[in-house]
């Protein structure tokens, strides 16, 4: 996983490498500065010998001024090149992620679900940056620092240096049993939290149904106790955290007292020949030290946090596209004809119930064929698998003469234009959405497409008409003129076989009718595939396929199904008498 | 979890009143915790002045023991008696700083949470009261943030920059003080140093402010254009767009990169710079304190014994630190008050207004019809009226009979959408609405159980006009199930027992086999105790659906309003929610509106609604026969043929 994360670092591996060395410059130079500060007291102030007194002074004072001048230098570097690795890393992440996703076939993008993908490219991206920013600064800093300082302070007097030590480990114990105690009390209080930002969320999209059956006083009720609930185990976690600092301070005062004495008697007694000064830089240590233990235990805290974001976002790195180019793929589509040949398919390879079984089917060039099933009866897989959105388990999908396998994806894709049951419109003008589907159409061809959708009316009717912006995913036009303007940019693509996944069930039944009469007319011979809920959409077919439970019922014209499918007949006749929608309605 | 280095260098929003905001939220912090905040003010002052002690401390251990006993001035043995007292003295006082530190760290949690818990429950509470048209004006995600960003700037404001503030206040006072009581010309060094470590700090803020504005804009178009692309990923598929997107992609993506780079880089030189110039000044100091140690006369102003110095630069670090941390919490107390602001104009929303003085009573009807209040649960419902003017209270039963009386509508007062509805409903009549999206349909039914108040013409409930009926009241003895079914956490029996709280077990199984809905429940792992989560996300929309119908069914209400939409739902399915609609809908007086033939058909009035008006009213066979707009819907054959 951290090998998945840390080859997208690339060209940024000179930065990564400067920070922690410029970390380590600074913090060396950092603390320096008390260990001279010693000198200046003992070799300079009081010196035996007066006249090198102020010259001693002078010396250590520049060069503690050398070592914060160093220190400054390596803190801007190691800040300067840490923003450049982090930022840099992060985009990368972001490109390669982004580009492998585009790779993706339908099974992949299932598998995380597309707000699983959003949410991998953005939070996760952005705690990575954070998270190594801090490996390379922090990570590097903090427990430097420690040793460092140890190191320092030992060199002075190990007699002494050696309290710091066994206060370190009577932190380190502390410190891991209030995480160990506090830790708990925060995994019990974050799922509290999250019910309570649910349970407002609730409230405000179902506030209708809330003020209809006069419960405002109930769920007030509940809010209350789920924030009481929140208050109650928050109070307790940070309760045991409030020991930290605390805890911290007191190690530390108790570690500058004993030093103090021990250092007196020392001094005092000329012991190991200690001086005043020493015992200056030894007590200015103590924060140093012990604070930078506590910054290894944040540090440690806030890391594993990151830990999930990598695995999510080495997961979408690693996964590998199931659907790829063949070698010297076809790049022609001869004609619009069809051919199942015993075809099985499941979504789930491994142990999968298969969701369609034994299916054969042909269809010619030019035909006009209905799909009808109840929900989960496998409608949209049956088409999905034509344009290779998906790919079968067994048997043969041949479009065109050749297996859908062996065609370059592109040139397939552009031929077997789908209109998808969940469609998505993208920000920009019609006329950018419209040039999805072709981008070289002309302004003509795309008012084309729009008459043949039934688009062009309501376009017409905006007054930016055809240059009128369409909002992220298509929320200033309605569910009807949604449907009528992907049909259109599937059309720009001029293809031999047309799918159309429930795409009107928005549509009122006289405009759907208008619609496939211009089907009938102006692309004669493209091969139309039609999967609709509304028998009228799909009852002039010249055959239809009846599914059910992912095996073919039966596949014949609308009359003798009529008169001989069970299934069919039974909603046609609930359907009778015209049930067609009254007016589009809303959908998503 | 708020990030406190994600806060830095952020841009300050505006305010029009930040004091008036400040005081506003202290005053929920005074109102329940100003015991709390007495210890806490307390525990800071002493925790300063005892940790200034100990640095003085220091000071004291070289100058009077050690040294003199060096230099032996003073005798060893009595030399360390004193040094033992002024140690203890010194452990007492550090001992002390300990005890008030946790002190207030341990106080702070309940201030902090306390405050938090009162204004999320005032929030909320306040919440349920506003109109819906609140909820239609604004977006679900702004009044979700309100209780999550906002909310958590307020933790980091009360729990973290307040008492830092009056912490780093009170540190640089009394360090300040006892610094020029140690060498005045060395407290001016180190002031000159503090007036240079603002100036840069204000100079790379500002540098790294307008950065982060950039970064923010950007990554705002990187992670729209990921959401929308990676939204729309099938479409791109099955168009082959990906190369495109690719390309955009990369270039939102790498200019992102450029300001990211330099946002973070002036936020991380800041600190290196300021603690070098923290370090410098010390050494300064140290320079300049020692030269003064030695070359002057000790009796003169400019002089400073060793021990002085050692303190004084402990002082010194300890000077510049505060001053850091304040300019850093700066930031973090603007953010959190314009957080507090949105919390607070979510607060002050005007809640909707409730004048309604007829009230809905329990009754007992006798054999001259005469109806008598009751406190006991009868099953028979009356209205309550007293009437303003006399006082005389009048009881009438509760029908289910429904009157539009010339109603005009508009959401706003320049646009109206709903133009002379006129329409009467007798107990137990079905009246359709039927027409094409943004007629009106649903507009109608927000005005009956008064989501919206109307702006012209009367609408009458039983006579009763509903702007006299108490809501809560005329809520309940209206039924209601949505085109949008919304379920709640719980069980099943807890969603449907929403309908009516003290529902017992069998009246909630009746509810549902009523609705078609137990076959469905019945064949779930844990039967009506199964849990629903995510607005029941484990159920299809059918199933949603029937749920709501039972939920309809337990209240058991008169009047009943469906905005039944069917279109997600496939033929096999919808005859089932529908068998449940039907059982549902007899012996109440229904407002449909409808989708499909089978629920038009049987209405006893059929209303055609086309830009807001009512342009054909009728039964099926009426409508039929006129080959009107209904016949034209209906058929789509006036095209096609």
């Amino acid at each position: 996983m951290f090998r998945r994360i840390l080859k997208e670092v690339k060209q940024y591996t000179l930065p990564s490498i400067i920070t922690p060395i410029a970390m380590i410059i600074e913090v060396v130079a950092e603390l320096l500065i008390p260990y001279f500060m010693g000198w200046i007291i003992d070799r300079g102030i009081k010196n035996p010998d007066e006249s090198l007194r102020m010259q001693n002074i002078l010396l250590y004072g520049g060069l503690m001024i050398a070592m914060a001048l160093i220190g400054l230098i390596g803190g801007m570097l190691g800040g300067r090149f840490g923003a450049m690795a982090s930022t840099g890393l992060a985009r990368n992440l972001r490109e390669t992620m982004y580009n492998t996703i585009q790779n993706f076939s339908f099974s992949n993008i299932d598998k995380f679900s597309t707000s699983g993908l959003v949410t991998r490219m953005t939070t996760d991206i952005t705690n990575i940056q954070q998270a190594y920013q801090m490996m390379l600064r922090i990570t590097v800093r903090a427990p430097l620092t420690m040793i460092i300082a140890l190191i320092l302070a030992f060199r002075i007097n190990s007699r002494i240096a050696v309290i710091y030590l066994i206060a370190l480990g009577i932190l380190a114990i502390v410190m891991f049993t209030i995480m160990m105690t506090a830790m708990p009390f925060f995994r019990q209080a974050f799922p509290k939290y999250d019910a309570l930002n649910e349970s407002v969320q609730e409230n405000v999209s179902a506030i209708r149904v809330v003020k209809a059956y006069v419960r405002e006083k109930q769920e007030t009720e509940k809010f209350h106790n789920a924030s009481n609930a929140i208050y109650k185990i928050f109070t307790k976690a940070e309760g045991r955290v409030a020991y930290n600092w605390p805890i911290l301070s007191l190690i530390a005062y108790t570690c500058i007292i004993i030093i103090s004495w021990r250092g007196s008697k020392m001094i005092v007694g000329g012991i190991d020949g200690m001086t005043t000064g020493q015992l200056a830089s030894l007590l200015s240590y103590c924060m140093s030290i012990l604070f930078s233990m506590m910054m290894v235990a944040m540090v440690f805290v806030m890391l594993s946090m990151s830990f999930a974001s990598m695995e999510r976002v080495a997961e979408v790195l690693n996964e590998v596209p199931d659907i790829t180019n063949p070698e010297n793929p076809v790049m022609e589509v001869a004609d619009g004809s069809i051919v199942f040949k015993n075809v099985e398919f499941s979504y789930h390879k491994e142990g999968g119930e298969p969701v369609l079984r034994d299916i054969d089917l042909e269809i010619k060039s030019g035909e006009t064929i209905g799909i009808m099933g109840a929900t989960g009866s496998s409608k949209s897989s049956l088409v999905n698998l034509i344009s290779r959105l998906y790919d079968a388990d067994e048997g043969e999908v041949i479009v065109g003469g050749h297996n859908v396998k062996e065609y370059d994806l592109e040139a397939l894709r552009n031929q077997v234009s789908v209109v998808l049951q969940k469609n998505v419109l993208f920000s920009g003008s019609i006329y950018e959405n419209l040039r999805w589907g072709n981008k070289d159409a002309t302004d003509e061809e795309c008012r084309e497409a729009c008459r043949m959708a039934c688009a062009d009316d309501f376009i017409s009717s905006f007054p930016d008409g055809y240059d009128t912006h369409i909002e992220q995913g298509g929320t200033n036009v309605s569910g009807g003129q949604k449907q009528r303007l992907c049909i259109a940019r599937a059309l720009l693509k001029k293809p031999k076989i047309l799918i159309l996944d429930d795409s009107t069930s928005a549509v009122d039944t006289a405009t759907d009718a208008r619609i496939r009469k211009a089907f009938k007319e102006a692309i004669p011979g493209t091969t139309k595939i039609i999967i609709a809920q509304r028998i009228s959409s799909i009852q002039e077919a010249d055959r239809i396929i009846v599914l059910d439970d992912g095996k073919i019922n039966a596949f014949d014209t609308h009359e003798n199904l009529v008169a001989n499918n069970e299934i069919y007949r039974e909603v046609y006749e609930s359907q009778t008498g015209g049930s067609g929608d009254f007016d589009e309605t809303e959908v998503g | 979890m708020p990030r406190p280095g994600q806060m830095m260098g952020r841009p300050r929003p505006k305010l029009e009143n930040p004091m008036g905001i400040f005081k506003r939220i202290m005053g929920y912090v005074f109102k329940s915790y100003l015991v709390h905040c007495i210890i806490v003010f307390i525990c800071i002052v002493a925790g300063v002045l005892c940790n200034l002690q100990g640095t003085l401390f220091m000071g004291d251990l070289i100058d009077k023991y050690l040294d003199p006993m060096v230099e032996g001035t003073l005798g060893i043995d009595e030399g360390f008696t004193l040094l033992t007292q002024a140690i203890i003295k010194v452990a007492i006082f550090y001992l002390l700083g300990v005890i008030t530190g946790f002190a207030r760290e341990y106080t702070m949690i309940y201030i902090t949470q306390g405050t938090l818990r009162d204004m999320r429950n005032e929030l909320f509470e306040k919440m349920e009261k506003l109109p819906i048209s609140y909820f239609d004006s604004h977006t679900h995600g702004d009044i979700m943030s309100t209780y999550t960003n906002d909310i958590d700037t307020m933790r980091q404001m009360i729990s973290q920059s307040i008492p830092q503030v009056i912490q780093s206040g009170f540190t640089i006072v009394s360090t300040l003080v006892a610094m020029i009581s140690l060498s005045i010309p060395l407290t001016g060094l180190t002031l000159v140093m503090v007036v240079v470590m603002v100036a840069s700090t204000g100079f790379i803020a500002g540098r790294s402010g307008k950065n982060f504005v950039e970064q923010q804009k950007k990554l705002g178009a990187v992670n729209g254009f990921i959401e929308e692309m990676i939204n729309g990923q099938k479409v791109v598929k099955v168009f082959c767009h990906e190369e495109e997107g690719k390309t955009q992609f990369k270039e939102l993506n790498d200019s992102l990169f450029v300001s990211a780079d330099k946002a973070n880089a002036y936020v991380n030189i800041l600190m290196p710079i300021n603690a070098q110039l923290g370090n410098v000044s010390y050494v300064l100091c140290a320079i300049a304190g020692g030269a003064l140690a030695i070359l002057i006369n000790p009796a003169s102003f400019w002089a400073i014994t060793v021990g002085d110095l050692v303190a004084f630069l402990s002082l010194n670090k300890g000077f510049s630190m505060p001053i850091n941390q304040v300019s850093q919490q700066f930031n973090a107390i603007v953010m959190a008050l314009a957080g507090a602001d949105r919390i607070f104009r979510l607060m002050d929303e005007k809640p909707e207004l409730d004048e309604g003085y007829v009230t809905l009573v329990n009754s007992t009807v006798d054999k001259d019809g005469k109806i008598t209040e009751c406190d006991k649960h009868t099953g028979t419902w009356a209205w309550k009226h007293t009437h303003q003017a006399t006082g005389e209270v009048e009881y009438k039963a509760l029908e289910g009979d429904v009157v539009f009386d010339m109603v005009d509508f508009g959401y706003v007062p320049e646009k109206m959408v709903l133009h002379d509805i006129e329409l009467h409903a007798l107990p137990g009549q079905k009246i359709a609405f039927v027409g094409s999206t943004g007629a009106g349909k649903t507009t109608i039914t927000n005005l009956i159980n008064r989501f919206y108040d109307i702006q012209d013409g009367k609408i009458r409930y039983d006579g009763i006009n509903v702007n006299k009926i108490a809501k809560s009241d005329l809520r309940r003895s209206l039924g209601i199930v949505l085109q949008d079914t919304h379920l709640f956490t719980g069980t099943i029996a807890e969603n449907i027992r929403f309908g009516k709280l003290d529902a017992t077990d069998e009246e909630v199984k009746a509810a549902a086999k009523l609705a078609n809905a137990e076959s469905f429940i019945k064949k779930l792992p844990e039967g009506y105790d199964t849990m629903l989560t995510g607005d029941g996300a484990n159920l299809s929309q059918g199933q949603r659906q029937l749920l709501a119908i039972a939920r309809a069914a337990i209240a058991d209400p008169p009047v009943l309003i469906l905005d039944e939409a069917t279109s997600s739902i496939d033929t096999r399915t919808e005859r089932i929610v529908q068998e449940g609609m039907d059982r549902l809908m007899s012996n109440r007086t229904t407002f449909v509106i409808a989708h499909r033939l089978s629920t038009v058909k049987n209405s006893d009035c059929i209303m055609v609604l086309e830009q807001g008006r009512i342009v054909e009213r009728g039964t099926h066979d009426e409508l039929i026969a006129a080959k009107g707009r209904y016949y034209t819907l209906y058929t789509g054959n006036q095209i096609t043929e």
